[in-house]
């Protein structure tokens, strides 16, 4: 049987084994349940460097692996306890809602129908992304308004193709979608000039930029960002002391670059600071943990064994990675972006 | 007078009771499944039922023989795959159909080479996974063809680029309409001709030209009222136009792709098939045609294909189904088939189950209805004894 027949397949078999197997829903099911098996189960995506793909060593990196990392920290006292589970866009939701994984952290819209409809909760975004277009610098295309009657390559099963037929629609334009399931084949076809441009998440085609195009700078992103594109980790309903862990773990790993907390530096914060915020953060204060239900010093193991994230952002998709994505509107709230981290108190 | 035992111990009534026993776990089993589904999407309040297919869908497809626009619904996006899926099917079942036949044929040949490029074709075709067929023709499509731009131009007004293949159309005329009405009527009256012709032959052994005269029919009468409607020319011209061509039609590279890889593949399991049938017919009865006079090409026509058929069709219906259900790898390389469009709208609406459900609905129907086709096809060619 084919593949591409299989992934609904396996998706409706998910969902009616689990169905059959899982007992609905009960308060702590999942955390005492993570707790008791050791480890915790990460749904990532297939390959999306920058976010989550393997490394040459073969373990995954990126910004997505990264929270499911400080989840780790923040439980066990050891980002490593994650078994990490690549799922395509059709299996995402199905494999969270069958209690496959525990947390779904795989470049994922946070949008209304799938917070209430998919029965999801998500914690704070981790990526403010915007669909945009990637085209050849000799179509000479400076503007995607130019771009009336083009071929366009779209990936299915995202809010992808219903934005760029939405903002087609909106500015009277005309275009001619290619769907092609696979990320890779996809851009092989654009690569091969099949598409006149291609849309995605704008951190998705820098992605494909740099991973896939023989010359990556022939190739350039228009200015038009067509979307708001908020990519937020979530986890399904029924469990509101795991879903507060998590979204707790993403703040402190956002506060920790608010107060420039480093893995490198962190040890020199522990015990030895006066700041009344810096010492409830690394658990000298304590109290906050027993709230979560884990270990005093949680929010210290987050940024001691995977970095706070301004550390994450760099290495997996900012200016010193291949991606080479500005911070833009990933700043910290007090340079003008849009990361902001509840009060840790 | 038999003494009757007790009414369980009676074999007939027992075997009555096992079969509702049977049907009775299938059907409890059955219920389970989908009430225990449907109690856990209510508990994890996930939406239930096809209430989505009245909804504005809001996604382009990019090829459709249908009128459809992203305002229509779901419902309209899916008839939309589904009739992409059966063009696809149609087509690729005539072509390999004819291929195969070829193929088959050919493998049979006394002809040393000709018997031996057969064999290669099969042995290399049917042993490569459809997939790959789909993808390598997919890939040499986009990546050896130039761009609209420098497209190859092989006559007037038709291109070849990596865009697909742009020919034009002419320009819809009342004309057109008395020529397909012409082409009703040659066809009809080449059925009745063919049909006396064939009673006459029994009869008085006279035989008659009905192919040509068929052909002569289906060709003169439309070119006849093409001519009394006053002959029109006017075409619709492909045009480049900023990124492509307008005007006149596409045939597009996934779709030209997907054709070629499910008839190349399927074609090849058809020509052993046609061997099988041909060789299943006893030496004899070619030599018994050969010694009544009988030319080669009549002994195959007459004699050998109609008694290889009733061997050929069952087999044959299976490969027909298979490249029906092998089409909906055209996700694979682009081709907005009924799969593709069902997984758009499954992930747009989050329903999977439902819409695995109607997918899987869809392909049992189109499947059952060419099986039924195929019987029947079957019940006709049957030998008959007289």
């Amino acid at each position: 049987m084919s593949k591409h027949i299989a992934t609904p397949i396996l998706a409706l078999a998910l969902t009616v084994v689990g169905a059959g197997l899982s007992q609905p829903v009960q308060a702590g099911a999942t955390f005492d349940a993570v707790k008791a098996r050791g480890s915790l189960n990460c749904g990532v995506n297939t390959g999306l460097a920058g976010f989550s793909a393997p490394d040459d060593k073969g373990n995954w990196a990126g910004l997505d692996v990264d929270v499911c990392r400080a989840v780790a920290a923040a439980l066990f006292g050891d980002a490593k306890k994650v078994k990490f589970v690549p799922l395509t866009t059709q299996q995402r939701f199905t494999a969270l809602q069958a209690g496959e994984v525990d947390i779904l952290s795989r470049n994922t819209t946070l949008t209304s129908q799938r917070d209430t409809e998919l029965g999801l909760n998500f914690a704070p975004p981790v990526y403010y992304d915007g669909q945009g277009f990637l085209v050849g610098k000799k179509v000479g295309v400076k503007s995607a308004k130019e771009l009336n009657g083009a071929t366009i390559c779209v990936l299915p099963g995202t809010t992808t193709e219903l934005n760029v037929t939405d903002w087609f629609r909106a500015n009277n334009l005309q275009f001619k979608p290619v769907v092609i399931e696979k990320n890779d084949e996809l851009a092989a076809a654009f690569f091969a000039g099949r598409c006149d441009a291609i849309t995605s998440d704008a951190s998705q085609l820098a992605s494909i930029r740099s991973a896939q195009a023989s010359n990556p700078d022939d190739y350039i992103l228009l200015p038009e960002i067509i979307s708001k594109e908020p990519l937020a980790p979530a986890v399904r309903h029924g469990d509101d002391q795991w879903f507060d862990l998590v979204k707790w773990s993403v703040y402190a790993w956002l506060e920790a670059e608010e107060k420039g907390i480093t893995s490198a530096n962190a040890d020199g914060f522990k015990g030895k600071s006066n700041d009344p915020t810096i010492k409830r953060l690394m658990g000298d204060t304590p109290g906050l943990g027993k709230a979560l239900g884990t270990g005093e010093d949680w929010a210290f193991n987050i940024v001691k064994q995977v970095g706070n994230y301004g550390e994450s952002f760099e290495r997996n998709v900012g200016m010193g990675s291949k991606l080479k994505l500005p911070r833009g509107l990933n700043a910290q709230w007090s340079k003008g972006g849009l990361m902001y981290a509840m009060p840790v108190r | 007078m038999v003494t009757k035992g007790a009414w369980w111990n009676d074999a007939g009534v027992r075997a009555v009771l096992y079969q509702i026993v049977v049907l009775g776990a299938i059907l409890l089993l059955g219920w389970y499944l989908v009430s225990n589904t449907l109690a856990n999407l209510a508990a994890r309040n996930i939406a239930t039922g096809f209430g989505f297919l009245g909804r504005e869908a809001g996604f382009a497809i990019g090829e459709s023989p249908l009128a459809y626009a992203p305002t229509d619904s779901y419902a309209r996006a899916i008839l939309v795959g589904l009739a992409n899926t059966v063009i696809v099917a149609l087509v690729g079942i005539a072509f390999a159909t004819l291929i195969g036949l070829v193929i088959g044929i050919a493998r049979l040949s006394s002809n040393w080479l000709v018997a031996r490029l057969a064999t290669v074709y099969v042995e290399s075709a049917r042993n490569v996974p459809v997939l790959l067929h789909l993808l390598f023709w997919y890939a040499l499509i986009t990546e050896a063809l130039p761009g609209p731009r420098q497209a190859l131009n092989p006559i007037a007004n038709v291109f070849i680029s990596n865009r697909g293949i742009k020919f034009p159309l002419p320009v819809w005329e009342a004309a057109h309409g008395w020529m397909a009405a012409a082409l009703v009527v040659a066809v009809a009256a080449t059925l009745v001709l063919a049909r006396w012709a064939r009673t006459r032959q029994a009869e008085t052994g006279q035989p008659f030209p009905i192919i040509r005269v068929g052909l002569a029919l289906i060709l003169g009468l439309p070119l006849l009222a093409w001519l009394a409607g006053g002959a029109p020319t006017a075409l619709d011209r492909p045009e480049l136009k900023g990124f492509n061509f307008t005007g006149g039609h596409t045939v597009s590279p996934e779709f030209v792709a997907l054709l070629l890889g499910l008839t190349l593949y399927t074609a090849a399991f058809i020509a052993e098939i046609v061997r099988s049938g041909i060789l299943a017919v006893s030496r004899g009865q070619t030599e018994a045609a050969l010694a009544l006079g009988l030319s080669r090409g009549q002994v195959l026509r007459l004699v050998i294909l109609p008694q290889a058929l009733r061997v050929i069709i069952p087999p044959l219906t299976s490969q027909y189904l298979n490249l029906t259900k092998n089409s909906s790898l055209a996700v694979a390389i682009g081709y907005p088939d009924l799969v593709s469009v069902a997984n758009t709208t499954i992930n747009q609406t989050g329903q999977a189950i439902e819409g695995v459900a109607l997918v899987m609905a869809v392909y049992l129907a189109v499947s059952l209805g060419i099986a039924a086709f195929m019987n029947w096809y079957d019940k006709k060619t049957a030998l008959v004894s007289r």
